[in-house]
């Protein structure tokens, strides 16, 4: 096996081995072509799964819930206290938070409850996070910031929004404290790093959806469950950049304190945490946008505000409150984005300034601060008797649902014909062939051709984990449904890479452009996934068609970014060997820049694959047949084994795609002799 | 100078990576040869290092790239675990430490100051120098008094509440020796503390080195890869190559007396006036004339001038004022033309 691995280091292995594979490639394709035409006559086994060779999986997984609910015991407790011990960690803060920011403070319950303090007027909420914005980015960011919160509440969506706000504020801390605590361990512990990265990546690939079924069993239907699932959705990545920032502290600091005589927790707190905090930021934000997003789409298991809006506009196909509830969900990413990328941004400086007023009294060291607290007190006291300035008068509300509804309508009314024209052909052309041809295609064909895949690019290790996985998928059943995702998520980075590798081209050379194209694709990947529906089902209705507007929408950001980047690296000096030997403009591009841009384009492509993926699931709700349909119909049932089975199934996808992507980039920086990746 | 008390003493010091690096020291008798450790899989850093320092000595280790120097300095004070050999500190044998004494003799008794300095991004100069001691438990107002001397030693007086990305190179790496003194190690370690910085900046550096050691007489271990650097500073070097010692010596030892032909490449181009002291060229015995007098262990760069316009010999003078021999211009005139 030495030798088929050398692969890897390209040894002269001579023809016989290169003639080898070819071999096999033909082999595979000519095995999988015949079953493809004929397999049904001499081998329906090899077509279609055969059924009676699944995996009862679904079956085993649910009996384990079931256990684990009603019969697991750790002895002085039951898994069930657990579950509830911990909900109840949640919902205390939780509580608080709603209560502050939405609900007011009552004593009693229902309609006997006594209010005896009202939430924070929508003033102070809004000084509050304008006076975040002055003291983490300054005064345009201080604008910026209240005017996104003004229009929450001038737009009539303040009380909504702030359920979603309260959620975010109880996910974001005990996501980060999590992630931070995982992260040092794993960075303590290589092995327990070891231990945790398979689920890592399984955790970060098995679709939101399927994160919502075991938890929607375990904690029940409500704001804490839906806290909770936000809460380990968002942590992985800050596990990962955790440990990542911490390797990342030069190891002249961590000589540093050793030498200066640091115990273990000293290094940890007054050394390496301190020093890798630019990166630890980095991952805050992350988990922040990451709450974000699945808070929305936790309202499908009760989180309620801005997500329940949409779902309900969705389900009603009441265009105009959609759109607008769609619109608060960006501007509150948008505005949380910005305040958190400001603090990871600048955080000396306020030290610095802090440092230098130590001795200052309060007003002068905590101005921000001390406004703040004056503006909650002020407003909260005249709100008492003054009510515009305690919650937002409805009648003063602007609406702008029905203009929405108006342009809807007008496109519809002038231009349904041609979109349907469109669409029809796309679909009588494109899609339903595809999808036909990918649904007929033999499975073991397709497993031996993945297996070969995997052997080619990197060796043994990956060929058995590519195989492995991708009959996991046909042994639990799930083939048929699979494929279909394939198809959706095939098609959607087709068109993605149509749109985007051009965009990427035009803008990489042009400074101005590729600003341009900068802040629209940040936007972009800030918005939470949910959002990307609304308008496409209000024009296309519902779909293949309009998911696979939705997945393009939302995954194009990645292969545009990675193209720019890699073409705008291109070291200047090669295209100028390429000028000097008479290359026409087309040449260098094509000869030179887009040729060493290739493992970073591969890799965008690979980012893309894996949001489209994602994005596919959540397009069940506009009607797709795909493994994403089977975990949301596992959701409505509280089905845990059907949830988390089609949910792996999809997780297998996206590794499977992820590992051989990664393995091909390698191959290429190898044999363009650049550095190896650094782990994005 | 009198022979003083060693400091430090590495005896047959091996820092070898890979697995199982002890037993395989252990089962060649202490000295595996090439073939033994590639067939173990194992690549030696530091192979077979005796030295001393001595008490109040600059001992500077020189080497290039690669030839183990940084992983030396870095046995010595334990931050990384030596293969075999023994580490003596003041007479203790380091190696047998429990890493709790370890924390107590880093914290008391070694310095050190690093080639990309260090420092901590989130703390201002004065909380970088206050740093070793705020470790160390010592209360707000005792630390940050202490702090200020140094900083003031260092001449940065006045940017104490600045934060290091404000500062420039030189200026960061007065930072860092402050923060290295400030709990007056015994022992001051010092890894390339100079090759981050522009060449005029190095210059001045070294010169306010040399006028801190003037004052503060530290036990140093100084590493350097810059072989101008280490004649200029040190009082002796040992030259390093391939994880072993070549030669250790003084200055004039090196260039006068190479033992290995690695060693004679590097000194070849040193001039010679650069190294030799007077007494190296003086006439034992002899009278000089006039009341003008040179000292013996000055180097011959630095009397060259005053001895131009000398047309009778001068008188030489030791460390006592005794005078114990006489050098004519002729002979200085000799070292220099040899270049």
């Amino acid at each position: 096996m030495a030798l088929s691995t050398s692969i890897d280091t390209h040894a002269p292995t001579g023809p016989l081995r290169l003639s080898a594979i070819r071999l096999a490639w033909l082999a595979v394709l000519g095995a999988t072509i015949l079953l493809w035409v004929a397999g049904d006559r001499f081998a329906p086994w090899a077509v279609a799964y055969p059924r009676a060779w699944q995996i009862p999986a679904m079956q085993w997984i649910s009996a384990v819930m079931e256990w684990l609910v009603r019969r697991a015991h750790f002895g002085l407790f039951t898994f069930t206290d657990l579950t509830r011990g911990l909900a109840a960690i949640i919902e205390v803060p939780y509580r608080a938070v709603l209560s502050l920011l939405s609900t007011g403070f009552r004593i009693g319950e229902g309609s006997n409850a006594i209010p005896i303090l009202p939430p924070l007027s929508w003033i102070a909420v809004t000084v509050t996070a304008g006076l975040l914005g002055l003291y983490s980015g300054g005064r345009r960011l201080a604008l910026f910031v209240s005017a996104c919160f003004l229009y929450l509440a001038v737009f009539g969506q303040w009380q909504s929004a702030m359920v979603t706000l309260a959620s975010i504020l109880i996910a974001v801390p005990f996501g980060v404290a999590g992630g931070l605590m995982l992260g040092l361990a794993g960075y303590r512990w290589p092995a327990f790093e070891r231990a945790m990265r398979p689920v890592l990546d399984l955790m970060q690939t098995v679709p939101v959806f399927a994160y919502l079924v075991p938890i929607l069993f375990l904690f029940g239907f409500g704001p804490v469950s839906s806290v909770v699932a936000t809460i380990v959705y968002a942590m992985p990545p800050m596990v990962r950049i955790t440990i990542l920032a911490l390797r990342g502290v030069p190891a002249e600091i961590r000589d540093l304190g050793a030498m200066t005589g640091c115990t273990r927790r000293q290094l940890t707190w007054k050394i390496l945490l301190p020093a890798a905090r630019p990166g630890l930021m980095v991952g805050v934000n992350q988990v922040i946008m990451l709450s974000l997003n699945m808070v929305i789409i936790a309202s499908m298991i009760g989180a309620g505000g801005l997500g329940f809006d949409v779902l309900a506009a969705l389900r009603r196909l009441d265009i105009g409150a959609g759109i607008e509830a769609g619109v608060a969900i960006v501007v509150l990413a948008v505005a949380l984005d910005r305040l958190s990328q400001a603090f990871a941004v600048d955080t000396e400086t306020r030290s610095r300034l802090a440092a230098l007023k130590r001795s200052a009294p309060l007003v002068e060291r905590l101005p921000n601060l001390v406004t703040a607290l004056a503006v909650i007190l002020a407003a909260g006291v005249v709100g008492l008797f003054v009510a515009p300035v305690q919650s937002y008068p409805a009648a003063w509300n602007l609406t702008t649902g029905s203009f929405w509804e108006n342009v809807v309508g007008w496109i519809n009314v002038n231009y349904f014909d041609q979109i349907d024209a469109f669409k029809n052909m796309l679909l009588l052309n494109v899609l339903v062939p595809t999808k036909r041809f990918l649904g007929e295609l033999p499975w073991l064909g397709i497993v031996a051709i993945l297996a070969l895949a995997g052997f080619a690019l990197s060796g043994l290790r990956l060929a058995i984990l590519c195989a492995v996985l991708s009959l996991l998928i046909a042994a639990t059943g799930q083939w048929e449904k699979a494929m279909i995702t394939v198809y959706l998520c095939g098609i959607s980075v087709f068109f993605a890479c149509l749109i985007g590798v051009p965009v990427a081209i035009f803008a990489a050379s042009r400074e101005g452009a590729w600003r341009i194209v900068q802040g629209v694709i940040d936007t972009l990947q800030t918005l939470p996934s949910f959002v990307y529906l609304i308008p496409v089902v209000m024009l296309f209705r519902v779909g293949d068609f309009t998911a696979i507007l939705a997945v393009v929408a939302y995954a194009v950001a990645p292969v545009i970014r990675y193209t720019a980047l890699g073409i705008r690296r291109v070291d200047p000096q090669l295209v100028e060997a390429g000028i000097v030997s008479g290359c026409t403009p087309f040449q260098i591009l094509t000869k030179i820049k887009l040729k060493l841009a290739l493992p970073e384009i591969v890799l965008g492509l690979n980012q893309t694959i894996m949001l489209s993926l994602s994005m596919v699931v959540i397009t069940a709700l506009v009607g797709t047949r795909d493994l994403g349909q089977e975990v949301y119909i596992a959701l409505t049932k509280a089905d845990v084994g059907r949830g988390i089975v089609a949910g792996l199934a999809v997780a297998f996808l996206a590794i499977i795609a992820d590992r051989l992507l990664t393995a091909a980039a390698e191959r290429l920086r190898f044999r363009f002799g650049l550095a190896p990746a650094v782990a994005a | 100078m009198a022979a003083a008390e060693a400091k430090l003493v590495c005896q047959s010091v091996w820092k070898v990576y890979g697995a199982r690096d002890r037993e395989v020291i252990a089962l060649s008798g202490g000295a595996p040869d090439d073939a033994t450790l590639a067939a173990a899989r194992l690549i030696p850093a530091v192979r077979d290092v005796t030295l001393d320092v001595r008490e109040g000595e600059i001992f500077v280790i020189m080497g290039l790239s690669g030839s183990g120097k940084s992983t030396l300095v870095r046995c010595m004070s334990r931050l990384v675990e030596p293969s075999a050999g023994r580490i003596l500190f003041a007479g203790r044998d380091l190696l047998n430490a429990t890493p709790r004494e370890m924390i107590d003799i880093r914290r008391h008794r070694m310095g050190m100051v690093f080639q990309h300095f260090a420092l901590l991004p989130h703390l201002s100069v004065l909380g970088n120098v206050a740093f070793p001691l705020e470790v160390q438990g010592i209360g707000h107002a005792a630390r940050e008094r202490r702090a200020l001397d140094m900083i003031e030693l260092v001449g940065l007086d006045g940017r104490e509440n600045d934060y290091p990305n404000q500062l420039s190179g030189g200026q960061q790496q007065r930072v860092g020796i402050a923060r290295s003194l400030a709990v007056e190690p015994e022992l001051w370690f010092l890894d390339e503390p100079f090759s981050a910085l522009d060449p005029l900046i190095r210059r001045e550096m070294q010169d306010e080195f040399l006028r801190l050691q003037n004052t503060l007489r530290k036990t140093i271990v100084f590493i350097t890869h810059d072989f101008d650097e280490a004649i200029r500073l040190a009082d002796r070097i040992a030259i390093m190559k391939d994880g072993r010692i070549e030669q250790t010596g003084t200055p004039e030892d090196l260039v006068m007396r190479p033992a290995t032909p690695y060693v004679a490449e590097f000194t070849r181009d040193v001039p010679k006036a650069k190294v030799l002291t007077v007494a190296s060229i003086m006439q034992p015995g002899g009278v000089g004339e006039g009341t003008d007098t040179i000292r013996a262990d000055a180097k011959i760069v630095a009397v060259a001038a005053r001895l131009r316009e000398a047309t009778a010999p001068v008188a030489v003078v030791d460390a006592a004022g005794v005078r114990v021999g006489s050098v004519a211009r002729d002979a200085v005139v000799d070292v220099l033309l040899r270049g």
